[in-house]
């Protein structure tokens, strides 16, 4: 008689080879199906537009043609075109402003909050989730009010001599990363937290023992313990803050082209749709090269933060 | 009296948690280049002592000196003291020769002597072969060295070291507590050692305090302590004691007859007696190893009693009897010098011997 497997334990459960199919079908099923449909197909269908020409009347035509990429990056058939490459810096500048506003802020949070007494630790958490119930439409509207001429934010910069009477801390570039840090500040707080409350702070004793002084203290021994939430939280900040358009048009007037407004713009009024998909995919090729470098240079454990 | 040969000098420090006294004026002198252990149960304060001294924490009240100097207001970082931790409190971002490098980095030494320090005392700790690895690579035994290898290379006046082996195994653990006092007399560095553990004290240590709720209960050499234990908790902590409550009938000079629940012993007082001998009333210990067992005799000399087996438990080299004489019960170690069958079995009748000289007062 042969000694055949029947099949797995899982957990105390045993299942069969059919068993553990029918579960991993059931189980995954759903959410394989759901990224399929509306995540991977629509992106084999911009990748492959991307590489289409503009039709006159229809959306997208053949020849097959890198037109669109060359002139996002400047060089399209009419020669050199800063525009596009513009608009690219533009809106890294935006993503890497908004990183190092919220690192600056959010670095203190995350100690003061690792800091409160237990009790207290799961409401300071909850105070810097809070705003996120609101839509974020929502909060930068609020935004427009709390930065118009009269209101009693802009009446204490006139008091402070900061502003002139009569004028709007809105729009101006000011506003636009007042609204970028608050919206995108929880997601450099939340992992940089988790980083923070797992500090062996024994390593900060060991480190004054040897001869370091408080800066170097927290350099050597605790910088290197937040790193993995830190740099987590940079990702989750740049990325999305580089692609942002709605908060730049709302606090900003709408006089700038961001990269957001790019894409929104081809497939809206311009009807350049190939061109649109060229740029996304161009934003998300920038998107994965600095996931890639990220994932080089943090090994396992940034991957598991992340 | 601040002098040339103490390392540190400790005067009446107190340390308050909250209510809690963790040091209760606690005065001490530790001597240049000794191994000074401070012993006792968790909560002791022999933790927070340490790291008052090595500046990790402030006394409420009292004096430190380090090296004749008051050290109160210098911070850790410029103390001439290195601590090594009982979690070892390896950087998990450095390899080990950046561990061990790093005291020597913060001070600035130039490269190359950092290279050579280094390599001296990877060498003589015998972790070179691992100078490369990371510390979450290492077995305990090997963290162990490498966070003493880090502290030993700042050359530092005073060593501290809270429960080192804590961690370790027991084989690993007795082997490391020889590398250790091997290591000390070779350096001649002062270390102070704190543990729980009494024979580890009593292996390594010159001097050893005794502490318990935030006071020294008694301090001295090991032997002294063992042989010539002060307190009931001392007897019970270092080793184990039997306990006879005595009561004196008749005094001669430096000797007494006293009445114990076992019969009528006869008792030296030494040198040095302490209060409690003068006093009518008084406790009597004595280690189990002194006491002999000899079979059942109609005559009792001087100092002997009858007794019943109890217990016993055999323990490889020695059995360990356990006899009760009416409502005294006596605890005695017998080496098993004659193979390993005991020479006295459960329930038989033994006659017990209390030599004077292995009576110890106690003073509470």
């Amino acid at each position: 008689m042969a000694n055949t497997r029947k099949g797995e334990v899982r957990f105390g459960e045993q299942l069969t080879r059919a068993g553990e199919m029918a579960r991993s079908a059931f189980t995954s099923g759903p959410g394989i199906a759901w990224v399929t449909v509306f995540l991977l197909a629509p992106l084999i269908a911009i990748g492959v537009m991307s590489f289409l020409t503009t039709g006159e009347k229809t959306f997208a035509e053949f020849p097959w043609t890198l037109e669109n990429y060359k002139r996002f990056v400047g060089f399209g058939s009419f020669g050199f075109d800063p525009l596009y490459p513009q608009i690219i810096l533009r809106s890294v500048v935006l993503g890497a402003g908004t990183t190092v506003l919220c690192m600056a802020a959010g670095l203190p949070l995350a100690f003061f909050i690792a800091g409160l007494p237990a009790r207290h630790k799961n409401l300071g958490l909850m105070l810097v989730i809070i705003p996120f119930w609101t839509n974020l439409l929502i909060r930068t509207y609020a935004w427009q009010i709390l930065l118009a001429p009269h209101s009693w934010i802009t009446q204490a910069a006139v008091a402070l001599g900061l502003v002139e009477q009569g004028a709007a801390l809105y729009p101006s570039t000011f506003a636009v990363y007042i609204g970028m840090v608050c919206d995108y500040l929880p997601f450099l707080v939340l992992p940089l937290y988790s980083s923070v409350e797992k500090i062996d702070w024994t390593l900060a004793e060991a480190a004054a023992d040897l001869g370091a002084d408080g800066p170097r203290v927290f350099w050597h021994a605790i910088v290197p313990q937040v790193a993995p939430g830190l740099v987590a939280g940079v990702i989750l900040v740049f990325i999305p803050a580089m692609g942002q358009f709605v908060i730049p048009d709302l606090l900003g007037g709408a006089k700038t082209v961001m990269l957001g407004n790019a894409i929104a713009q081809q497939f809206g009024q311009s009807r350049d749709w190939p061109f649109g998909s060229a740029i996304a995919f161009l934003g998300m090729g920038m998107v994965l090269l600095g996931l890639w470098v990220y994932g080089r240079a943090a090994g396992e454990k940034g991957g598991d933060m992340l | 009296m601040p002098t040339e040969t103490a390392a540190i000098e400790v005067e009446n420090m107190v340390r308050r948690f909250g209510e809690v006294e963790a040091l209760s004026h606690v005065s001490v002198t530790i001597r240049k280049g000794e191994f000074f252990s401070l012993l006792g149960p968790s909560g002791c304060g022999k933790t927070t002592l340490l790291r008052i001294i090595g500046g990790l924490d402030l006394p409420d009240e009292g004096v430190l000196r380090i090296g004749g100097v008051d050290a109160r207001a210098i911070p850790a970082h410029r103390r001439p003291v290195n601590t090594v931790f009982q979690s070892y409190a390896l950087f998990p971002h450095l390899n080990v020769r950046d561990n061990v490098a790093f005291g020597l980095r913060m001070k600035k030494v130039p490269k190359p002597e950092i290279a050579e320090r280094v390599r001296k005392v990877m060498d003589l700790v015998e972790i070179a072969p691992f100078a490369d690895r990371k510390p979450t690579q290492l077995s305990g035994g090997q963290k162990q060295r490498v966070a003493l290898a880090r502290a030993i290379v700042n050359e530092p006046t005073v060593l501290l070291l809270d429960e080192p082996l804590g961690a370790l195994d027991l084989k690993l653990r007795k082997q490391l507590q020889v590398e250790l006092l091997t290591l000390q007399r070779r350096l001649g560095i002062t270390f102070v050692y704190v543990t729980h553990d009494q024979e580890e004290a009593l292996v390594m240590s010159d001097r050893i305090a005794v502490m318990r709720a935030g006071k020294i209960e008694q301090m001295g050499d090991a032997e002294a302590l063992y042989e010539q234990p002060r307190t009931r908790f001392v007897s019970q902590f270092l080793g184990t004691c039997s306990l006879l409550e005595a009561t004196v009938k008749r005094r001669n000079g430096a000797e007494a007859r006293v009445d114990t629940p076992v019969g009528e012993l006869r008792v030296e007082f030494g040198t040095e007696p302490g209060g409690a001998a003068a006093r009518d009333q008084f406790t009597l210990a004595i280690r189990p190893e002194k006491i002999t067992l000899s079979p059942p005799s109609a005559a009792l000399g001087e100092n002997q009693v009858r007794a019943r087996v109890e217990q016993l438990i055999y323990v490889g080299s020695e059995t360990h009897y356990t006899l009760v004489a009416g409502s005294q019960t006596l605890a005695v170690e017998v080496m098993n010098v004659r193979g390993c069958r005991p020479e006295f079995d459960i329930g038989r009748e033994v006659i017990a011997h209390l030599p004077p000289t292995g009576l110890v007062v106690l003073d509470d």
